[in-house]
């Protein structure tokens, strides 16, 4: 497939004030990386997508695209949405309702010049690539709220854009569609060549899709880096709030990971190729901590260092290194303070975190969350 | 009711409500005055229909004066529906997407025919192209035309208190869709003029349906303004509603029959256009 785009990083530096509110970010995105912008509510996301793709104007500002300038305030440069090459998958696909589903893919290129028949061959073999070569004559309204997102992702590549912007793609999905999505998503994702911004406030979205996150707190960045390092030393209060949850790298196997000791097995979260990077996710409400090295078949056992011990409403949180990961205390287990009496827990100790295999989600992993 | 259970909106059975109708039933209190409200729009049509002379109905119906008043009143309704939609199309779309300032006064200025009696619009009209008035003596000056009492006179106050009901009808289905898909259309490359024809048309399609239809039926029973503008010439001006006023002074039973020709063309409108303009809202 020729691609014209997709070749030239994207700069940005924007800012802007409303009532009330001011976003002001500088970030780069590579040819090929997924950056994922994380944050709470009202943090300035959305408005960082809207100024990137011309439906707002930022009050001060620069947006460049390798050498095409779709922003300059110094220099009165503003390009209007539809001549910046922008790429949009929003939480709801929006796909015209009057238009078949081939007919919705083949809008960017219709929009871009191209005949009926020609249009309408790139069209199918966008579907193709997202699976959904079968659903080209369907309306709409007869498409399931997974397969209408496939079509709005195939629309949305098939307008050949520079630029990617997903926002919350996966928000509105029920949960059995929301995993088959973001399984396609890292596949197509990680095929193609553009600059890509992700806002999710998923953090699974940004384990499996993202090479980079980027946090953003009261409309500026307040932390950066490779999706795992962020996630496993949080140094904003609202990542360490939703990075909450346990990722071991490793290589996907049949039925879970290869580790540097041993697999740990877990059920397949997203389609995910043998040998390919993918992480073992658990809750650390699903870890038990042991003494000895339990020998049941469906449990999984990590060697780890305790780290420290913090109190968390009625449970106690463990932070514990583990070995195949480095010196940071990345592992985190809540037990009762029952258990911690018990086996007389204290930093420095040597335990197990087992976790039953039926507690273990496998998903594929980003480049930035496999490499340290 | 197989297709209306088909075209309930996707989005709420996604959010997991399920579709089935309301099991709460209507208060008791309301089951009277709702059906006194029926019988006060429905009794008095009835009555018409009672009062047709049978014998004399296919003679009074096929009478010149009728038939001319009937080809009158399609041809100016007609016209001033097309005339609506050329014009008021355009400020429905500005008035629901644009950012001009004062946009809240001019929706107020649009709803003001809406409002008005007819006849204080037919004066306005009057007032402004009339010989005398500062718009009818430029054209009479410049071009030698003179436009009341003429059937152009008709199409112009018809236009003038039935556009509105296009407009607002359009302006809210705008409103309602929102810009959502508009923005998708850009981010597709597509500029604001291909935007509008592949995107803002269609989406407009099924209410457009709808408001057509009211605004050819509050012009074709355009009395107030018409006569006060336009008079009533026969032949010329005279439409079905002017037609049956006068008629009814002298001859009733002639009257009631041109009455029985505006319902039937009434029932008509409703069941061609009707349903299906109805059915076909939202997204």
């Amino acid at each position: 497939m020729t691609e014209r785009a997709g070749e030239a990083a994207m700069l940005a530096d924007v800012a802007l004030r409303r009532a009330g509110f001011g976003l002001d970010v500088t970030c780069t995105v590579a040819p090929g990386e997924v950056v994922a912008v994380l944050g709470p509510n009202g943090a300035g996301k959305s408005t960082l997508l809207s100024a990137l793709s011309g439906l707002v104007r930022p009050e001060r500002g620069r947006i460049a695209l390798g050498d095409r300038v779709w922003l300059d305030t110094d220099h009165n440069v503003d390009l209007p949405a539809h001549r910046r090459g922008v790429g949009l998958l929003a939480q709801n696909a929006l796909l015209f309702p009057y238009l078949s589903a081939l007919d919705n893919v083949a809008f960017g290129p219709r929009a871009a010049g191209a005949g009926k028949r020609t249009a309408r061959t790139i069209a199918e073999r966008w579907l193709a690539r997202v699976d959904a070569a079968d659903l080209a004559g369907h309306r709409p309204g007869r498409l399931s709220g997974g397969q209408a997102q496939r079509v709005a992702l195939a629309r949305a590549l098939a307008a050949d854009p520079e630029l990617l912007l997903l926002d919350e793609p996966l928000a509105a999905l029920d949960v059995d569609a929301a995993p088959a999505l973001r399984g396609l998503l890292h596949r197509v994702l990680r095929s193609q060549h553009r600059p890509t911004v992700l806002v999710t406030h998923d953090v699974l979205d940004a384990v499996v899709l993202a090479d980079r996150v980027l946090v953003l707190v009261d409309g500026r960045i307040a932390e950066q880096g490779p999706t795992r390092a962020v996630l496993a030393r949080p140094r904003a209060a609202f990542t360490a709030r939703i990075a909450g949850l346990n990722l071991v790298p490793g290589i996907a196997e049949e039925e879970g990971i290869k580790t540097g000791e041993g697999v740990i097995s877990g059920r397949i979260a997203e389609p995910v190729e043998q040998g390919e990077a993918a992480a073992a996710v658990f809750a650390p409400s699903a870890v038990a901590v042991h003494r000895e090295c339990p020998h049941g078949s469906p449990r999984n056992a990590l060697r780890v260092r305790l780290a420290g011990l913090e109190p968390r409403g009625d449970v106690i949180r463990l932070r514990a290194a583990a070995r195949l990961m480095g010196e940071d205390p990345v592992l985190a287990a809540d037990v009762t303070p029952a258990a911690v009496a018990d086996l007389g827990l204290a930093a420095g100790d040597e335990v197990f975190f087992v976790v039953k295999a039926t507690e273990v989600a496998i998903h594929p992993a980003s480049g930035g969350s496999s490499s340290p | 009711m197989q297709p209306a259970d088909r075209s309930a909106p996707r989005t709420q059975r996604r959010r997991g409500a399920p579709v089935e109708r309301s099991r709460t039933g209507v208060p008791a209190p309301l089951w009277m005055p709702a059906a006194m409200a029926l019988a006060l729009l429905v009794l008095p049509v009835l009555g018409l229909l009672t009062r047709i002379e049978l014998s004399r109905l296919p003679e009074l119906v096929t009478a010149p004066a009728a038939l001319d008043a009937l080809e009158l009143s399609l041809r100016t309704s007609l016209a001033a529906t097309v005339l609506s939609l050329l014009l008021g199309a355009p400020l429905a779309v500005v008035l629901a997407r644009s950012r001009l300032r004062g946009l809240r006064v001019l929706r107020a200025a649009v709803l003001l025919p809406l409002v008005l009696p007819p006849v204080v619009g037919g004066l306005a009209l009057l007032y402004l192209l009339g010989r005398t008035g500062p718009l009818g003596r430029l054209l009479e000056d410049a071009f030698g035309v003179t436009v009341p009492y003429t059937s152009a006179a008709v199409v112009l106050a018809q236009t003038f208190v039935a556009m509105p009901f296009l407009v607002v009808g359009l302006e809210g289905a705008l409103r309602t869709s929102g810009a959502r898909y508009e923005r998708v259309a850009a981010t597709l490359g597509a500029g604001p003029w291909l935007t509008f024809r592949r995107v803002t048309v269609p989406l407009l399609v099924p209410a457009l349906g709808s408001s057509l239809v009211l605004t050819f039926a509050r012009a074709l029973g355009e009395f107030g303004a018409t006569i006060t503008f336009a008079g009533s010439l026969r032949g010329t001006t005279r439409t079905l509603p002017l037609a049956i006023y006068t008629t009814a002074q002298s001859d009733v039973d002639a009257a009631v029959a041109m009455s029985l020709l505006l319902v039937v063309i009434a029932l008509l409108v409703i069941a061609l256009v009707g349903p299906k303009a109805v059915e076909g809202r939202g997204d």
